[in-house]
């Protein structure tokens, strides 16, 4: 939304202020100014001059010698390239000392515009220069009547020695606003003048429109029915004969200029000028055109198909709103017109549609035609009806001003249901009282009025009256709203709520940050990935084809395909960001993610899927898969779980971990997770060119097991006892087996079991390897006797027999 | 004669003591003097020679050159210990310059920082911090939200849909209902996330982010409080010079309602290249939560009132630590991440 400031001045003649003190104030009332322009930026010591003698250049064949009265005495010598001007013609002039905005070729401008000097051009003094409209920053887009090339010829009569860039209405300033959806009567000059008037306590004068019409009555040109009100609570037309085009004046030119439209002619142009200033779109039909002069307004059957008026085919169905004639649609309401009713030069007599439309339905309808126009930006938030009948009649009153056609009497108006002002009881208590406040209820009936809402006060309660233009005032707090943002959000005290709590991180949210923490300690940085990605990698994971795994929930309107579905592993997040650090040629990465992957139950999900946060642990470089075996353990022992963790290889069928390397990680019984390196295979697929290892551990199932709560042991005060075994093992016992042997038959005397050597070679016999582990016992409450010892080293010594493990002599 | 004896033994001990160079000469010296065949012992067991007269004069005399022996000795190690340490000192001179051996300490992402700190100064404040699912009921990411079917602000966020009445939330918001339906009043709380919507990826947009949703109800809760608690995080998060201004914004579920900005932190407000000369910066959304959300969640508005907030992770983390690419938030590179 955009408004010029000059236009705003006439609703509001008060506002006398600079357009930073304009910008600050409308933004800390609610209207946001996101920036403004100054149309006279870098234009200076520019007036009307007359050219009063047009010379060849003595030494160029391409330049003029020029003598303009600038009415200031003496003719100024320019010289110049140009050739589309006369002797008699009155040009723009920047004089020497001056600026202009830009160069002939309407390019980018320079920040500071272009300083003119006086100065020789091929030996002949020139004392400034004449302008084309590309050099005073504007385009032949708002000035259609400036030349193609060349300079600026202001109307026949023009006075010398004026200010030209006030006469050109370049002296105004153009303010770009953020309007917020709820204020569907800001997107108008009138609605924000009113909330400038407001803004800085000045008078807001609301224009009242003319009448405006003949003596005829439009109902013996035109009738109208509505079959579906709930689409359309309100439609108006009125009719215009002997229709004159010409050129809009240039004070119209120039405002549509100023929001950015184009002016094109005084019939489109009013359409165009009464959409910016009352918000209200239009549109124009050949009444010639409209069969039966006659107009319904209903829904379009379903694959009915249309040609709009930009030549479009477009295939409709009922819950698209036409506007018809007696045979059929003529437009589609407020978003396009039909070519079959299209104005062209050769219209005679034209209907002008103003009706208010149902904003939902037209927002759906114009995304499903695929056509956003103007008029359906508008429409589709929801205008007031009591709006229509004051922007047909504004649109007659200025063609009767602007003398473009003959006005018809009278106003054809469907409005069943009257759009009654909204009211709201609310208490000046009750407002200071969400506020923070001590207004009195004087100080709110005097803001609330500046914005026309109508208000009484009696014994501490506030009746406010809302015009139907304002659709968001329905209770206290929107009342309160209009209060605190008049008065001022800056003057609102600061306080703090009162009474005290407890604050702290939720349970499982404390775990994932002890998580986090740990994983820094061990040397992984955080990465964070995307929840969605492609349904390929699947295959890059190498998961077959009934992997659980490939269940996936899929988003509907997906970015792309590489973005369609939600992630049932982390592995693929890791392995990228691996990859991406491996080609960037980083010697290594060490990098974890705490982040959830999405199981569905039923598909397509009915209900919410299960979302599981994995911390996932990935790295190439230094270190092997007991690296992050020990980076793994050491996660999970400082969470709490102290126990013993088993490693299961054979039953771990993680298709991306190497066949031989990989292994699910148990604890009590529950699956942790799993680690291992990367299948060469996948490592391939993600171009990672060395070995990777990565580990997922599955936090729901760690939360309950997680507890930092600390009970201390007494220290052993008795003796340990440590005994060796050194043993001769069958190649396919694991360590764990053995260690769970020597873990399950020391009992409660156990304190510790390593292993500290292992050796398959030469010296050992084939098919076995040899293995060393340490063993010490101690017992809480006495110093152990051999007998205890050596009974707990035989029941040992029989576990291993039953491995088919011997010692070493 | 015993003195003559005694006074020899005692000058060939200075003698020995004199030219021992190290420990081993030192030992031998001892062993040779003060060992159980050493000359003093010996002299010592030879007492029983001398007559009963001489003998306490002599044993005297004897006893004091072993004591003037051992006291020697003692010094003269002393000092050779001294010697040796000063000399192994000496030699064990480093280059202090070398490279440290140090175990690489790994580094939170920008966006946990950033949330790290805004959770700190929450919890400060007596917040407590819970998460709410990603993959979202349509009714608590917007009609619980004043958000009703064919409400403009649906189209404002271009929301990924998954099937019939599930979406991925476009919004933390979508926890405000989930926690005033629990029943447990007052409230006080944030909620971090990572909320999605459909924008392609560029330097200033992701199809997913991060938001912060802050919500507290109570009875007697009011808009100053609102000012007040974001006045209260925008010093602790930006520094104590720190302004907060609240613009009049409008959001579906809150009433009144305010953009949020803060005062330049380059510039301290007098513009700069960081803040586009305004000397504000835009960080988050705010209201007093709307009486129509309290009643659709089972809470009197005529009893209890609340405000909710709601920021922009990245934003934060992006102005904060002058990050001017949101991709890189993304990619994961370590020389981008171990710099936080």
């Amino acid at each position: 939304m955009n408004t010029s400031f000059n236009w705003l001045r006439e609703y509001v003649p008060g506002l006398d202020v600079s357009a930073r003190e304009f910008a600050d104030a409308m933004t800390l009332a609610g209207t946001k100014v996101e920036t403004w322009t100054r149309l006279d930026k870098n234009l200076e010591k520019i007036v009307t001059g007359k050219i009063l003698r047009i010379e060849a250049h003595p030494d160029a064949e391409k330049l003029v010698v020029c003598q303009v009265d600038t009415g200031n005495g003496d003719p100024v010598q320019i010289v110049t390239g140009a050739k589309n001007m006369k002797e008699g013609d009155v040009v723009p002039v920047v004089l020497d000392g001056g600026r202009v905005a830009g160069g002939h070729d309407g390019g980018p401008m320079p920040e500071e515009g272009i300083p003119i000097k006086a100065g020789k051009l091929r030996g002949v003094l020139s004392n400034g220069m004449l302008c084309s409209i590309e050099e005073l920053g504007s385009s032949r887009e708002y000035y259609p009547e400036a030349p193609e090339e060349g300079i600026y010829i202001f109307p026949e009569g023009t006075a010398v020695g004026q200010d030209a860039v006030d006469l050109l209405g370049l002296r105004d300033t153009v303010f770009e606003y953020e309007i917020t959806s709820n204020r569907v009567d800001c997107y108008s000059v009138l609605g924000i003048a009113r909330e400038a008037a407001a803004a800085f306590g000045k008078e807001f004068h609301a224009p009242k429109e003319k009448e405006s019409g003949n003596g005829e009555d439009v109902h013996d040109y035109l009738s109208a029915e509505v079959l579906d009100e709930d689409l359309c609570p309100r439609f108006t037309a009125r009719v215009v004969k002997n229709i004159r085009f010409a050129p809009s004046p240039k004070w119209m030119q120039l405002r549509l200029a100023s929001a950015g439209i184009r002016p094109i002619n005084n019939l489109v142009d009013i359409t165009n000028y009464v959409m910016l200033e009352y918000g209200q779109p239009m549109h124009a039909y050949d009444y010639d055109l409209v069969r039966g002069h006659k107009i319904i307004v209903k829904r379009a059957q379903d694959g009915e198909i249309f040609e709009t008026l930009d030549q479009q085919e477009r295939k409709l169905d009922h819950t698209v709103l036409t506007i018809c004639d007696a045979e059929g649609a003529i437009g589609i309401a407020g978003i396009m017109g039909g070519q079959n009713s299209k104005i062209t030069d050769n219209v005679k007599t034209m209907v002008f549609e103003a009706a208010c439309f149902d904003g939902a339905n037209v927002r759906i309808s114009a995304k499903k035609i695929g056509d956003r126009t103007d008029a359906s930006s508008y429409f589709e938030k929801g205008l007031d009806p009591n709006l229509a009948e004051r922007a047909v009649n504004r649109a007659c009153e200025l063609v009767e001003e602007l003398s473009a056609g003959e006005v018809v009497g009278g106003i054809v108006d469907v409005y069943p249901r009257k759009r009654e002002a909204s009211v709201v009881k609310c208490t000046v208590s009750e407002i200071n009282g969400l506020l923070g406040t001590e207004l009195s209820g004087e100080e709110m009936k005097e803001i609330l009025e500046r914005v026309e809402l109508s208000t009484e006060l009696r014994d501490g309660e506030l009746t406010v009256t809302a015009p139907t233009f304002r659709q968001d005032m329905h209770r206290m707090c929107d009342v309160a709203e209009e209060v605190a943002r008049f008065y001022g959000y800056d003057k609102i005290p600061s306080t703090l709520p009162s009474g005290y709590a407890a604050g702290g991180l939720a349970p499982d949210l404390l775990v994932n940050e002890r998580a986090r923490h740990l994983a820094e300690a061990l040397g992984y940085s955080q990465a964070y990935m995307y929840s969605f990605e492609s349904p390929k990698a699947c295959d890059r994971l190498l998961l077959p084809g009934d992997a659980p795994e490939r269940r996936q929930v899929r988003i509907s309107n997906p970015l792309g395909e590489d973005f369609s579905v939600m992630r049932t592993l982390s592995m693929n997040g890791m392995l990228t960001a691996l990859s991406t650090n491996y080609n960037r040629r980083n010697k290594e990465a060490r990098l974890y993610e705490i982040a959830n992957i999405y199981i569905p139950g039923e598909l397509p999900l009915k209900e919410l899927p299960d979302e599981r946060m994995q911390l996932t642990l990935g790295f190439f470089g230094e270190g092997d898969f007991f690296t992050l075996k020990g980076d793994v353990e050491t996660i999970l022992r400082k969470l709490g779980l102290k126990g013993r963790f088993h490693y299961d290889g054979k039953g771990c069928g993680r298709s991306f971990l190497h066949p031989g390397r990989r292994a699910d990680i148990l604890y009590d019984g529950k699956v942790l997770g799993y680690l291992g390196e990367i299948h060469p295979e996948v490592a391939e697929e993600y171009s990672i060119g060395t070995r990777a290892y990565a580990a997922v551990l599955d936090m729901p199932v760690i939360y309950p097991l997680a507890n930092d709560a600390v009970k201390y042991e007494p220290l052993g005060r008795f003796p340990a006892v440590s005994r060796d075994f050194s043993m001769l093992v069958p190649v396919n016992v694991t360590s764990g087996e053995i260690e769970d042997i020597l873990v399950q038959r020391s009992g409660r005397l156990l304190e510790d079991v390593r292993l500290f050597d292992i050796y398959e070679g030469a010296q050992i016999l084939t098919g076995f390897k040899s293995m060393a582990y340490t063993v010490v016992l101690r017992s809480k409450d006495h110093t152990l006797t051999d007998d205890e010892i050596n009974s707990t080293v035989r029941k040992i010594l029989n576990g291993l027999e039953g491995l088919g493990i011997t010692l070493r002599s | 004669m015993e003195n003559a004896r005694l006074e020899e033994l005692r000058k060939r001990l200075e003698d020995s003591l004199g030219s021992a160079a190290n420990m081993e000469a030192l030992n031998e010296i001892r062993v040779k003097f003060l060992g159980k065949k050493g000359e003093i012992t010996r002299l010592l067991k030879s007492m029983k020679d001398i007559s009963a007269k001489e003998r306490p004069r002599f044993g005297q005399m004897v006893n004091d050159l072993r004591a003037m022996a051992e006291a020697a000795l003692e010094k003269q190690q002393k000092e050779l210990e001294k010697k040796l340490r000063e000399a192994r000192i000496q030699s064990e001179a480093i280059d202090v310059s070398l490279p440290a051996r140090r175990m690489e300490y790994g580094h939170s992402h920008p966006n946990t920082r950033a949330m790290e700190e805004v959770e700190r100064i929450f919890i400060g404040m007596g917040y407590e911090v819970v998460e709410g699912p990603e993959i979202e009921y349509e009714e608590n990411n917007f009609e619980k939200l004043n958000i009703p079917k064919g409400h403009p602000a649906r189209d404002e966020q271009d929301t990924f849909y998954i099937s019939g009445n599930i979406l991925l939330r476009t919004q933390t918001s979508s926890v405000q209902a989930r926690v005033m339906e629990e029943g447990k009043l007052p409230i006080r709380m944030i909620c971090p996330g990572r909320v999605f919507r459909s924008d392609a990826v560029d330097a200033t947009h992701s199809p997913s982010f991060h938001q912060i949703e802050g919500l507290v109800v109570d009875r007697h809760v009011t808009f100053s409080d609102l000012k007040g608690t974001l006045d209260a995080f925008a010093k602790e998060l930006f520094g104590p010079e720190t302004k907060t201004k609240l613009r009049p914004h409008h959001f579906p579920f809150t009433e009144p309602s305010a953009e949020v900005d803060v005062s330049c932190f380059k510039c301290g407000g007098k513009g700069c290249r960081f803040c586009k000369g305004e000397g504000w910066i835009e960080i988050l959304g705010c209201g007093m939560v709307h009486p129509h959300v309290l009643e659709m969640c089972g809470i009197d508005p005529s009893e209890y009132s609340g405000f909710a907030f709601g920021v922009g992770l990245e934003r934060i983390a992006i102005l904060k630590y002058e990050i001017d690419d949101m991709r890189l938030l993304y990619e994961n590179d370590v020389r981008f991440l171990n710099q936080f």
